[in-house]
């Protein structure tokens, strides 16, 4: 098809607006509680919300919270966040045979919404076909949105949100990723990958601590992925 | 509504880090062709980071997280994603109002 389809990019971007649709609720509640963090950690809600525009990526910004102190350990925080951001790298590369139809001006504006939750998505997506760039800038770009909109809004309430704790919040996080989780598993392969990143990463942070975890986990989820599979040329 | 100046140094070198890891594996991956072992740890990747980022949540902080984990992996083989997000949250809450 040599003509345009309007209406099939408008039914692409709607399948992405749909798949994101449950990250967007969840993540409204964990965006709030960043918010509600920064603040009493001592960041202004105009940081708080510069940090969500800028960086938008949620576990790096937990672990910069985790970091953060007076004066501002900038370095500190920058490798912390390249060693949780690293993954990107990863996913980013993965994802790369799949968009064959972008341009490089659409690539570079694709890697600035990459998250986890678009980057899964697009991936089980990608099982069946082909990931355009409606389906994607729908997939991806509008969480940055609302992650932004409800890190104003916890770290404006503040205080008033009470102990995040008490309403799971905090676990939001986790049981998204699970779903996430499931939705990528294709057989053995990916159960020996989950135990041995699930292993090494609960591993590494009780003896060294966060961010070493993600690092570990990844690296042993992987490197036990190749260990079991078959060698050589007649994988398919 | 203030911006402290080292405060967004902070934040600017966090953001120009973590865009250079979301542009880097676009920019590499065209290099790789893979197949055999290196496919299979490719393709490892997605389920290894995801689980590494939740595994001390879910397995080191205590065992009603551990058990709400187990709950909501059984809510995520037979529920769409926000419900097994629901099932997570609640199982959680509950577990810790039992403790």
């Amino acid at each position: 098809m040599s003509r345009p389809m309007p209406d099939a990019t408008i039914a692409t971007a709607g399948e992405g607006v749909r798949d994101i649709l449950p990250a967007m609720i969840a993540c409204v509640p964990i965006a709030a509680l960043f918010g509600a963090l920064a603040v009493g950690k001592g960041l202004s809600i105009a940081e708080a919300g510069l940090m969500s525009i800028l960086v938008f990526a949620g576990g790096a910004q937990f672990a910069a919270l985790e970091l953060w102190t007076y004066p501002v350990p900038v370095l500190a925080l920058a490798l912390s966040t390249l060693l949780i951001n690293a993954r990107h790298v990863l996913m980013g590369a993965s994802l790369v045979p799949k968009v064959g139809g972008f341009s490089w001006l659409q690539r570079i504006a694709a890697a600035w919404c990459l998250t986890d939750e678009a980057w899964a998505l697009a991936e089980r997506r990608a099982l069946g076909r082909q990931i355009t760039p409606s389906y994607w800038f729908a997939v991806a770009g509008l969480l940055p949105l609302v992650w932004i909109a409800a890190t104003f809004l916890g770290a404006w309430l503040g205080s008033f949100l009470g102990d995040p704790r008490r309403l799971g919040a905090d676990f939001a996080f986790t049981a998204l990723f699970i779903g996430l989780i499931a939705g990528l598993w294709r057989g053995r392969a990916t159960g020996i990958t989950i135990v041995a990143s699930a292993a090494a990463s609960a591993l590494v942070y009780v003896v060294l601590g966060p961010p070493w975890h993600v690092a570990a986990g990844a690296a042993a989820g992987i490197t036990a992925a190749a260990c079991v599979a078959p060698s050589g040329r007649a994988a398919s | 509504m203030s911006v402290d100046p080292t405060t967004l140094a902070a934040i600017v070198a966090m953001a120009v880090v973590t865009y250079a890891t979301r542009i880097a594996g676009f920019l590499l991956a065209d290099r790789l062709v893979l197949r055999g072992r290196a496919k299979a740890a490719f393709d490892a990747i997605p389920p290894a980071v995801l689980v590494a980022v939740i595994a001390p949540t879910a397995l080191a902080t205590g065992w009603q997280e551990t058990l709400a984990a187990a709950v909501t992996i059984l809510a995520a083989l037979r529920l769409p994603l926000l419900a097994t997000v629901a099932v997570g949250v609640l199982a959680v809450v509950a577990l810790r109002a039992a403790a």
